[in-house]
């Protein structure tokens, strides 16, 4: 077991655990939103940042951090609170976000971090890229304007379903996801249509076609539990 | 009996502007003549000044001849070669035939580039015979791995590459990782614009680069490298196939080199373009085959790199320092440079600056001297306005700051980076906020996207320059533009990010009176922003040639051949300068501002 500190309160972890399932096992709540239990961490959506003290005060992502004995992390803080809202808004101004049309609205987990941080207003100008929508699959629909990058569905199709359809293509703010390699997902010969992408997508991007908006909640917990009930192969 | 040596400079600026046929005519005059077996024609790597390519150096006296042309071959070879009368209106300053007394290389204290444009690239035995591989052979057999990382320690090497972490620890905590795969790689991913370092020393020297892998691995404990050099590099590229296939049949790269039981080898890794790759994590995702992204460290890859197994990465440049430090030893490394600075750095010297090249100085040498003296200052007619240096993650410093000496830390502590060595020199035709615009283009192109404050901050910061430079921009956005640097700064994944803003900081730091004058006055003050400025001509000047008028593609100059002036219709001027460069009398002047 390790010590450390988060917030000032004495937490214990296991060798190995990240910063992060520390402050859970804690009940300290730091936001996330490319984190997905059962995925390899990311690290890039930056929402979880926290300051490690005595490692200068460098921002780290608590999931993709392990915890270390003796670490000094600051969880939540002002400078924290305005990084992350303004982290936010540029997730909010990067593409299309309007709740209001979207299918996911009232169980997203962009809107509900936006409650969560206080963000009531996006300072920063919509870039509204007009993107094409895929409505080629059978039972899925990705909607490119509503999504954030965060890979949770790009992991969930390698690393849980072993599909290795969904990939990232481009860069910059110009990054999309495709299958396999570009073309329309309806076509994709790897697809297994089994649908984990579209339970760990954390807003209205990747959608079940023909259902309402009050019938989309997803079940991003179900990734965990597949992984759970299957043992992971270490390398 | 040969009595001449001519070194022809064939590094890729030099090939670009002819050495090949200039050394192709050198030859045939030389047979014309029948002196081909008196003299030998040598081609090399980088020399250095560029901008007076081709270049040539004529041994045994060190007769220097810049801008030669083919046609120049038969005068060199019947007055030189054959009178033995140098042919003056080909040196650099008349005079002045040899390089030591020019200024641009007088200055310079050669350590890594000492080969460089001295030594055949392409024959191993012209490496061998200027001292090449006895540091390995030495490191070999009367050295421990310990003891080559304590010289390296102790000789202060820091990487080369931008960060300057100390060479000699990285080493170590390779060493001490554990397992017994490991890996060693030598980033050759130069991509900042204008930077041309990495390129020239592995053009010019490339078993320069693998002597220094081959000790590195040998104290790390690995037995396999991989050089991951960018394909836009095909000659470097070329040289290092032949240079690895060359040391392999030496017995150089191998099974058991120098009978100490020690094997190693080297593998290519072509890079396909992404600037991003040149961050250690991206790097090592490219080399396996993934998506060139960063992960976030820890682990760092001397715990956890190539294929998971502890990796020591290092810049071309450190690489190159390596043998000279076995060699010679730490004390007369660190007798080189500044207290926590030391050796030398190779500059690539680039923009509006007299003597554009390559170039290797002292670390601790200021700026005034890099640029005035070895660069020779800015072209006549100009003045000094900033000097940007450290590439996209570097920063532009003014006039004011020329004093401060080029280290890690002052550079650093002025918000600018040591970088890996890219310099570029403005002078006062440079519009700042058009230049920190140029590299924040540069970075939101370059961003992978995988991080939201790289991806999306470098955007925003760049639509902001935009509204600026159109003259659409106000005070409120210099503050968000300021609060996005800081976050993408210190909230983005990896370097590239965390570096980006440096260039729009430097510049609101030293030239924020730039930017109010785009946002205030709606005026560009360097005359560069196309919506912040506008054209007038001359009445008293203007001749009613006529040429104006036609040069102009939206019809705006009105007039009538032979009867001056002519008029300028604001409205329709879409400021494209077309005029200004048509016009023989100078009657139009580019001034800044708008106007209606």
């Amino acid at each position: 077991m390790i010590t450390l500190t988060i917030d000032g309160q004495r937490v214990e972890a296991e060798e190995g655990q990240t910063i992060l399932e520390a402050a859970k096992a804690a009940g300290i709540r730091i936001p996330t939103l490319c984190h997905l239990e059962g995925l390899s961490p990311r690290g890039s959506c930056r929402l979880c940042l926290v300051e490690v003290k005595n490692w200068n005060g460098k921002l780290v992502p608590a999931c993709a951090t392990p915890a270390q004995d003796g670490m000094e992390v600051v969880a939540s803080s002002e400078r924290l609170r305005n990084l992350r809202r303004m982290i936010l808004e540029l997730l909010f101004a990067e593409r299309n976000h309007i709740c209001a049309i979207c299918p996911s609205n009232g169980h997203c987990e962009l809107q509900d971090l936006a409650c969560e941080l206080g963000m009531d207003v996006v300072h920063f100008p919509y870039r509204f890229p007009g993107l094409k929508v895929d409505a080629s699959h059978q039972r899925f629909v990705y909607d490119p304007n509503r999504c954030v990058l965060c890979g949770r569905c790009v992991r969930a199709c390698s690393e849980v379903e072993g599909a290795m359809t969904l990939g990232f293509s481009g860069r910059g703010v110009y990054t999309l996801v495709e299958a396999d390699l570009g073309g329309p997902w309806g076509a994709s010969e790897t697809c297994t249509g089994c649908g984990k992408c579209v339970q760990a997508c954390p807003t209205g991007a990747l959608v079940e076609r023909g259902k309402a908006t009050a019938e989309q909640e997803k079940r991003p917990q179900l990734v965990a539990e597949v992984t759970e009930r299957r043992p992971r192969v270490q390398d | 009996m040969r009595r001449l040596e001519v070194l022809v400079c064939s590094g890729t600026a030099c090939l670009s502007s002819g050495s090949e046929a200039v050394k192709r005519a050198l030859l045939e005059a030389i047979s014309a003549h029948g002196i081909a077996d008196e003299v030998r024609i040598v081609e090399t790597g980088c020399m250095g000044p560029c901008e007076l390519g081709p270049v040539m150096l004529v041994y045994p006296e060190g007769t220097f001849y810049v801008k030669v042309r083919p046609e120049d071959a038969e005068e060199i070879v019947v007055e030189h070669f054959l009178k033995g009368r140098p042919v003056q209106r080909l040196l650099w300053a008349e005079g002045a035939p040899a390089p030591r007394e020019i200024p641009f290389f007088a200055r310079q204290k050669k350590v890594v580039l000492a080969n460089c444009g001295i030594i055949d690239p392409e024959e191993i035995e012209e490496y061998i015979a200027a001292g090449g591989y006895e540091a390995l052979g030495k490191a070999l057999t009367e050295m421990s791995p310990d003891e080559v990382i304590e010289e390296i320690k102790r000789s202060g090497l820091r990487g080369r590459g931008g960060a300057g972490f100390p060479t000699g620890v990285k080493w170590e905590l390779v060493r001490k990782a554990p397992g017994s795969e490991k890996y060693v790689i030598c980033n050759a991913d130069e991509g900042d614009p204008g930077a041309f370092m990495d390129r020239a020393i592995l053009e010019g020297d490339p078993h320069a680069v693998l002597e220094g892998m081959a000790i590195a691995a040998y104290a790390v404990g690995a037995k396999r490298g991989y050089i991951y050099v960018r394909a836009e590099y095909p000659l470097a590229i070329q040289r290092l196939k032949r240079a690895i296939s060359q040391a392999r049949e030496y017995g150089l790269l191998g099974d058991d080199i120098f009978e100490s039981g020690f094997s190693f080898d080297v593998e290519l890794r072509m890079g396909a373009g992404a600037f991003v790759c040149g961050e250690e994590t991206a790097l090592i995702a490219s080399i396996e085959g993934r998506r060139g992204e960063p992960r976030p460290r820890p682990p760092y890859p001397a715990q956890s790199g190539l294929w998971g197994k502890p990796t020591l990465i290092n810049n071309v440049e450190t690489f190159a320092n390596v043998r000279h430090i076995i060699l010679k030893g730490a004390d007369w490394f660190s007798s080189l440079g500044t207290q926590t600075s030391k050796g030398t750095k190779v500059f690539a010297l680039a923009g509006q600056v007299k003597n554009t090249g390559l170039v290797e100085v002292p670390m601790g040498i200021t700026l005034r001297e890099l640029i005035f003296e070895v660069g020779g200052g800015v072209p006549e007619g100009r003045k000094f306005k900033a000097v940007q240096i450290g590439g996209p993650s570097g920063g532009c410093l003014p006039e004011e700051l020329l004093d401060v000496p080029v280290d890690y830390e002052s550079l650093r502590e002025h918000g600018a980076i040591m970088g890996s060595g890219g310099v570029i020199v403005l002078d006062d035709s440079a519009c700042m906020v058009n230049v920190a615009k140029f590299f924040l283009q540069f970075t939101a192109d370059e961003s992978c996207g995988k991080c939201t404050p790289c991806r999306v901050g470098t955007q925003m910061m760049l639509e902001i320059l935009n509204r600026i430079t159109e003259g659409e921009g106000t005070e409120e956005d210099l503050a968000r533009l300021e609060e996005l640097a800081q976050l993408v700064k210190s909230a983005s994944l990896c370097g590239l990010g965390q570096t980006a803003p440096n260039p729009v900081l430097s510049t609101l730091r030293y030239f924020r009176d730039e930017y109010l004058a785009h946002i205030r006055d709606k005026a560009c003050p360097a005359g560069v922003c196309p919506a912040l400025i506008h054209y007038e001509i001359d009445p008293e000047l203007c001749r009613g040639c006529d040429a104006c008028r036609r040069a102009c593609p939206t019809g705006a100059i009105q007039g009538t051949p032979g009867k001056p002036p002519y008029t300028l219709d604001q409205s329709r001027c879409i400021r494209c300068g077309a005029c200004l460069a048509a016009c023989p009398f100078g009657a139009i002047a580019r001034l800044p501002g708008r106007k209606e």
